[in-house]
């Protein structure tokens, strides 16, 4: 069983799921785990796909970018839509709540959980929407350790945002149990 | 972000933090996607050593800058992609010529023109040959992940000094956008070089003349109370114009046997599991970490498949190629071009072995599984 672990997160630019990708490379990164993080997008500064990616391993990374993803996040069905083509078999996908499930997700263990709603309610800012869904995404995955997760936030976000942003860590977490 | 030593950094970070290393004191430059991130990085960071950062109005002027701050003695660097490497090749022109060291990072995007900002691309291969015109010495070294990113900068840093000329650091998206841990080695743990400078002050007033055997003449910063002459004309030891065909001759010889005949200390490069394998695999850059995705693969198949991967892209490592064309039953060049690394490829392995090029020019990434296909249909 190889210990490489593909994961894709995707949704609209300026939802915040480059930070996102970064903020688990990095935990993981603290975990001591190998990890080779890129992204794709737009020249437009809102709006538009955007794709970002991170490969975590136990041994050294040669291909630094997802195949075919073990794990998914799409905060917008057309991203759903569209990267749900070609996860790996036994994926994970984690979707907003709000999105339709396609039928290719058919057979994959889908978490559809309301990242965007708790951000925007539970959290109080929409714009924590990526750091609910990071600490949902580690709640799932494992990818590290909860207090290191929080280093791993801490360490990517303005000064003065750091009670929101564990605020939207804590109600993530609640999310994926 | 430098007091730690490992960080999770991206490709164009390290860039900088590997230049601080080097003892870059002086960045100009024009940010362009995607090496814009050198450009921010080092307005953050050069301040912080006692450096300078200077935003110029376009990719000529930070060229030219870059120039002017080391012939004040200053090491120093520019950034660009495609576009901004396109303008800035007048005055690499110009550094070759008067032997300026200096380091031109180009993360190369998906051209031509202004192409697609935002993908990754490694069709300025030739151009980071000729450019430029005229036959002139140039160095490009080409790295595949952040990690050698950093250690690459600083090499090209070396380069430049030892061999009084520029340096083009040939990056991609690919690796300035990855993110990956990276030890950040201090300078005092890596072999830092620094120009020759005339300790004499009448001797600086020479800067092209040097002693019997030499091929790289002393330089000393301008600025230090001796007057001496620099031109892109063809130049006498004194550094003024001259018409002489045996001077012109003597000095353009010197200036490409610098490189030639230092192949053994210039030409880098990595050999992977190539002990025993009937395909080779030539790949550089960002794209040869799809390859070594695709030999994991091909191994599990049996396919005996390696890589070889030039680290310094020019000069090219043709001996090493020759040889490796010897040994194998074939070569598939593996480059996000329509086949630039191939030709040279073809040229040096001469007919010795089949030589197939698998390419990318949409914007995308070679991805294992296409280079999979390659290794089985040529390994039939």
């Amino acid at each position: 069983m190889s210990s490489r672990k593909e994961l894709r997160l995707a949704g609209s630019g300026g939802q915040g799921v480059v930070l996102a990708s970064v903020i688990l490379a990095e935990a993981a990164f603290m975990a001591k785990k190998a990890v080779a993080q890129s992204q794709s997008y737009g020249p437009e500064a809102r709006g538009g796909m955007c794709k970002a990616e991170v490969v975590v391993d136990d041994r050294i990374i040669h291909y630094t970018k997802v195949e075919h993803a073990d794990f998914l996040l799409a905060l917008t069905q057309e991203s759903l839509d569209k990267y749900i083509l070609d996860v790996a078999p036994d994926a994970v996908i984690m979707i907003d709540s709000s999105l339709t499930v396609p039928k290719a997700a058919e057979g994959h263990r889908v978490i559809s959980v309301p990242i965007l709603k708790t951000a925007a309610e539970a959290v109080g800012r929409a714009m924590t929407a990526n750091i609910v869904a990071v600490a949902a995404i580690n709640s799932a995955l494992n990818i590290a350790p909860d207090e290191v997760l929080e280093q791993a936030v801490l360490a990517h976000i303005p000064k003065g945002t750091e009670e929101l942003n564990m605020k939207a860590l804590a109600e993530g977490r609640k999310l994926v149990k | 972000m430098a007091e730690k030593r490992f960080a999770l950094l991206q490709g164009n970070e390290a860039c900088v933090e590997g230049a601080i290393a080097a003892g870059m004191r002086f960045f100009s430059g024009y940010p362009i996607t995607p090496s814009t991130e050198i450009a921010e990085n080092s307005a953050l960071r050069l301040p912080q050593v006692g450096g300078k950062f200077i935003q110029m109005e376009d990719e000529l002027g930070g060229m030219a800058a870059a120039i002017g701050a080391s012939v004040a003695g200053v090491k120093a660097m520019t950034a660009t992609s495609g576009p901004g490497f396109s303008l800035k090749q007048e005055n690499i022109g110009y550094a070759s010529a008067a032997e300026i060291p200096c380091v031109i990072v180009n993360v190369q995007r998906s051209g031509p023109s202004t192409g697609l900002p935002t993908s990754p691309s490694q069709a300025d291969v030739m151009q980071a040959r000729w450019g430029t015109h005229g036959d002139h010495p140039i160095i490009a070294i080409s790295p595949s992940g952040v990690q050698e990113t950093y250690d690459l900068t600083v090499r090209a840093f070396n380069l430049a000094e030892k061999y009084r000329t520029p340096v083009i650091l040939l990056m991609d998206e690919i690796v300035g956008h990855l993110r990956e841990g990276v030890e950040l080695r201090p300078a005092e743990e890596m072999e830092i070089i620094n120009r020759e400078v005339w300790d004499d002050p009448e001797r600086a007033r020479h800067p092209y003349r040097m002693d019997e055997g030499q091929l790289v003449p002393k330089m000393t910063p301008f600025g230090e109370g001796v007057g001496y002459n620099i031109t892109g004309l063809s130049h006498d030891g004194e550094g003024f114009p001259t018409n002489s065909n045996e001077v012109t001759n003597a000095a353009m010889r010197r200036m490409l046997d610098k490189i030639e005949k230092n192949l053994g200390d210039i030409v880098t490069y990595e050999e992977l599991m190539l002990d025993d394998a009937e395909v080779a695999v030539i790949s550089f850059g960002g794209a040869a970490r799809s390859v070594m995705g695709a030999l994991d693969k091909a191994r599990e198949m049996g396919i005996k498949a390696g890589m070889f991967r030039p680290i310094t892209i020019w000069p090219f490592p043709e001996k090493q190629v020759r040889e490796l064309a010897e040994k194998v039953r074939h070569i598939i060049v593996a480059e996000l071009n329509d086949g630039q690394l191939t030709l040279e490829v073809e040229r040096v392995v001469g007919g010795r072995c089949p030589v197939s090029h698998l390419g990318k020019i949409d914007g995308t990434v070679l991805k294992p599984d296409e280079i999979l296909e390659k290794l089985k249909e040529v390994s039939k």
